[in-house]
């Protein structure tokens, strides 16, 4: 008998625990209905269109075809249909790695000493710092991109200051290259570079750092054995923050590229204006959200990594 | 204090996680809770005593058996429908809410009317003496009147019982003292039954009417402080509640309540209540208090080697071996002339006060 | 943290590293120096963007009666509420149903969706958007608002989610169970103790949310019809031409708004902190 009504008890709190699954669902069903209908979903649909024919003046053909995908890497020649390698658009993954990576080291180079700087300030003043980091986050990415612009461009602050200084008599042209959309890029992601680092450097125990010191580590020693190695998953992320929307950027380079510097955003935005290759578009964004894909699972597999050596 | 019971726990278990996973809080309870008693589950800490005021308060549910409450099953009822109530060991305020809010909030549940409300809110307010403190935030008042606060708030809806989850141990030691008095003379002047948990074994042996003692799920003992005192049945009672001296004896003779026994020295005792013995071996336990020491060969009961002399203020703890290599530690209570008397070094015979002897049972 | 040897000179500092102050210092100024020149030329009275030719509120009052900027602005404001009024909603459901409770099969799952917008690319989200969007116009014919309202309403979902979920996380799972103690149901114990304390995540979630929707281009660009133009897609349409400081005007005012909710949530987290 004792048996029978644990098995009875047992069962209650099975179907206890099924209820609350079920109700979960239920709260979060409709939330997932949008995404799926305005997010995950037409991620799928693009990737179907990615294998259609592409339609003479925009939009496609119902027919399978892989010429999206082949355009990516491979040009076709217009007259006499030899293959090369599309040294166009390999041009501008290269200069979207090489500006998104510069970016991110920019960024780590300026936002580490940032974070560090209000990790070590008084409680009381800490989360006002912060908020400075927070507030331009908080406003418009087109908009600091515009702030960008007004500094850099040729009848801007910076080349107006070193012209009446006597530094420069021509203004340096610096609107318009790949340096301004590093820079605007570095601008409008710095803040998440530094709240990421920062959140790591807050848990840092300066006991180790005392003790650091007190074991005759100098500065540059404490600062490369003892803290970076300590807030290292904050750096990641923060590189990881960075670097991902950089690659996809599409404003900053359309601003501060002014239409000649493309990056991969841009290469994509053609396709569905003028260039009118919409399997070619959307194959292009599925390669792009695949190498972003890549680089957030070696994230993930880096942080449990990190979890791991915590725990063990 | 009538003998009635109020709750009645009947063969109740526990086991959280499934296979493998499983851990066991609760091991086949059964306890009768008097109505009006205040009553103390005392036990160190994964013992169970907080599970099982969880499943009082109706916030887990028993694997097996099930818990009556004034002869009704309460068992599979939401806490929210059992005349009983919680006092949180965190208190668990509403933030959000002042402190007369938060000892209304479970009379205005209980569908009261304003008036009603208001009225037992004011008198629960007098009675924890906190008048003044109506309209505060909960946030703005220190952890003694949270305490205080929680108490109103459990006691407002006049609950058949009040569960109280280790409400002193946020509190220092002297608004512990203070509480501990308080919450007596609640219980005196509500009379409801107050089932209170800690592992503080001082505190159990001077506020409860009765305690239960729980080690690894179960329930040892169960009695009035003063009996478990001097009376454990099993080894962890005697060791767990004040100080003690265990020692192997020989059974002699066994009478119909008492029990004649031979201590490792040859000597004889005797002992209240019966032994069970298979090999002729007892346990037992002895409380230092209850022994002295002795230069008269013929008067001491055991002989043994003093290691070390520990003055305490009121008390003189003597550190002994035996011949047989246990230790034994003899306390006497410091008067004005005495002085040392007895050193480290020297051989003393010890003396065991009639009654001292506490056959276990394991 | 901050003990007395680093507030006196001269002496040892555990904190101190060469040079990081004067980076920090001069990152803070780089992160406002262009903002505040956007917003000094703004009150600029002439229209060379290189000098000072003194203080005016032209700009503003020529965007004012701009009736493009006037329509972009209602555009902007109809969306942005819509959308994080929905989302709030949506957010505040997925949070009650995935924080604070076992681990059930497809939370992950759930997770996943949710976060999903964080992680994709805005521009492959945006073409994915148009291509789908553009088949259910060519179906149904329909072409109104309701396609940015829905986009909008899907991105801004995990913004509102996070500060919900970590606002439900950081609360004490005993108040509801002392609710519970005290005769409060389940949807009492919601509306009465869970609630109230949620109300600060909430309104952070609702916020940022607008925020984002107000802010957004690359999504809007992509799925607007013409004429649906909000304030962001309208400046950026307008770098076609020339800039003029009407331009910095209006960012000067979604400057404010953007600082103003900031500074609100910053004032919410530190009132129902710790």
């Amino acid at each position: 008998m004792a048996d029978n009504s644990q098995r009875n008890d047992s069962v209650f709190e099975a179907a206890a625990h099924r209820a609350r699954v079920r109700r979960n669902w239920l709260l979060s069903t409709p939330a997932l209905i949008i995404l799926v209908l305005a997010a995950s979903g037409p991620l799928l649909v693009m990737l179907a269109y990615s294998f259609l024919q592409a339609g003479d003046y925009g939009g496609v053909e119902y027919r399978f075809s892989t010429e999206g995908w082949f355009q990516v890497f491979l040009a076709r020649d217009i007259f006499d249909d030899t293959v090369s390698v599309a040294d166009a658009h390999l041009s501008i993954f290269w200069r979207s790695a090489r500006l998104s990576f510069l970016t991110t080291v920019t960024a780590l180079a300026l936002g580490f000493p940032t974070a560090y700087f209000i990790a070590t300030r008084p409680r009381s003043s800490r989360n006002l710092w912060l908020f400075l980091v927070t507030v331009p986050f908080w406003t418009n990415l087109l908009i600091r991109t515009f702030a960008i612009m007004e500094v850099i461009k040729n009848q801007g602050i910076v080349n107006t200051l070193l012209m009446s200084a006597g530094v420069i008599s021509e203004p340096i042209q610096m609107l318009y290259t790949d340096f301004a959309i590093m820079l605007g890029m570095t601008y409008v992601y710095l803040p998440l570079m530094i709240l990421p680092v920062y959140a790591s450097m807050e848990k840092l125990d300066f006991r180790l750092v005392e003790a650091g010191y007190d074991l005759y580590a100098t500065r540059i020693k404490v600062l490369w054995r003892v803290i970076i190695p300590l807030v290292k998953p904050g750096i990641v992320a923060g590189c990881i923050l960075v670097f991902i929307p950089s690659l996809g950027a599409y404003v900053t380079p359309r601003v501060l590229g002014g239409g000649r510097n493309l990056m991969i955003g841009n290469l994509i935005e053609l396709q569905f204006g003028q260039g009118s290759n919409w399997p070619l578009g959307a194959a292009l964004s599925i390669f792009l959200l695949l190498v972003v894909m890549v680089a957030l699972l070696l994230y993930v597999r880096n942080s449990q990594k990190a979890n791991n050596i915590v725990r063990h | 204090m009538s003998d009635s019971v109020s709750v009645a726990i009947h063969g109740v278990s526990k086991v959280f996680g499934h296979d493998r996973n499983a851990v066991t809080a609760l091991d086949d309870v059964s306890l009768d809770i008097r109505e009006g008693e205040f009553f103390t589950l005392l036990g160190p800490s994964g013992c169970g005593k907080t599970t099982l005021l969880r499943l009082i308060a109706g916030f887990e549910h028993p694997t097996r058996g099930h818990i009556d409450l004034h002869g009704e099953e309460i068992s599979h009822l939401p806490p929210y429908r059992r005349p009983v109530n919680t006092v949180f060991q965190s208190y668990a305020l509403f933030p959000h809410m002042t402190v007369a809010e938060n000892i209304g909030f479970g009379l205005e549940m209980q569908g009261k009317s304003k008036e009603e409300t208001t009225s037992t809110v004011g008198e629960m307010l007098r009675l924890v003496q906190m008048e003044d403190l109506a309209d505060r935030r909960t946030d703005q008042i220190s952890g003694g009147q949270q305490q205080r606060v929680a108490l109103a708030r459990a006691l407002a809806p006049r609950p058949r019982v009040l569960l109280l989850d280790e409400p002193l141990s946020a509190l220092d030691y002297k608004l512990r003292k203070g509480m501990q008095i308080e919450l007596k003379r609640l219980q005196n002047e509500t009379g409801i039954t107050f089932i209170f948990v800690t592992h503080d074994q001082e505190e159990a042996l001077t506020m409860s009417d009765r305690l239960a003692v729980m080690s690894q799920g179960k329930v040892l003992q169960v009695g009035a402080p003063r009996e478990i005192y001097a009376h454990p049945a099993v080894r962890f009672v005697a060791d767990f509640i004040g100080d003690t001296n265990f020692l192997d004896a020989e059974l002699l003779e066994i009478e119909r309540d008492r029990t004649e026994l031979k201590l490792p020295s040859g000597k004889p005792v005797s002992a209240r209540g019966a032994a069970r013995s298979v090999d002729g071996k007892v346990h037992i336990a002895v409380r230092p208090e209850q022994t002295t020491l002795t230069r008269d060969a013929d008067a001491a009961h055991l002989e043994g080697h003093i290691d070390n002399v520990v003055y305490s203020g009121t008390d003189t703890h003597y550190h002994i071996t035996l011949p047989g290599g246990e230790s034994f530690v003899v306390r006497t209570q410091n008067r004005g002339d005495s002085g040392d008397e007895w050193q480290a070094g020297q051989t003393a015979g010890i003396v065991i006060e009639p009654g001292a002897v506490q056959i276990l049972a394991d | 943290m901050e003990n007395s040897l680093s507030t006196r000179r001269n002496q040892f500092s555990v904190f101190k590293q060469p040079g990081f102050t004067i980076i920090a210092l001069a990152c803070f100024i780089v992160l406002y120096m262009p903002i505040v020149v956007l917003v000094v030329y703004s009150f600029n009275s002439g229209t060379s963007p290189a000098k000072w030719d003194g203080f005016s509120l032209q700009w503003y009052a020529a965007a004012w009666n701009n009736s493009a900027v006037k329509t972009a602005t209602l555009i902007s404001i109809i969306v942005a509420c819509q959308a994080s009024l929905y989302a709030t909603i949506l957010a505040t459901m997925a949070a009650m149903g995935t924080t604070r409770t076992r681990p059930y099969r497809g939370q992950n799952v759930i997770y996943a969706l949710v976060n999903q917008p964080l992680m994709v690319p805005e521009i492959v989200t945006a073409v994915a958007l148009l291509i789908c969007f553009a088949v259910i116009k060519e179906l149904t014919d329909y072409r109104g608002l309701a396609y940015l309202v829905l986009s909008h309403t899907a991105f801004c979902i995990p913004f509102a989610y996070l500060p919900i979920r970590a606002r439900l996380e950081g609360m004490d799972r005993t108040l509801e169970l002392a609710a519970a103690d005290l005769y409060a149901n389940s949807w009492q114990s919601f509306r009465r103790v869970t609630l109230p304390q949620l109300w600060p995540g909430i309104l952070a979630g609702a916020m940022l949310a607008f925020v984002i929707s107000l802010d957004d281009v690359v999504i809007t660009e992509f799925v607007k019809a013409p004429g649906q133009d909000t304030l962001p897609t309208y400046m950026l349409g307008q770098l076609r031409r020339a800039i003029t400081p009407e331009i910095n005007a209006i960012s000067t005012a979604l400057l404010l708004i953007s600082a103003i909710l900031a500074l609100f949530v910053f004032l919410l987290g530190r009132k129902h902190g710790n």
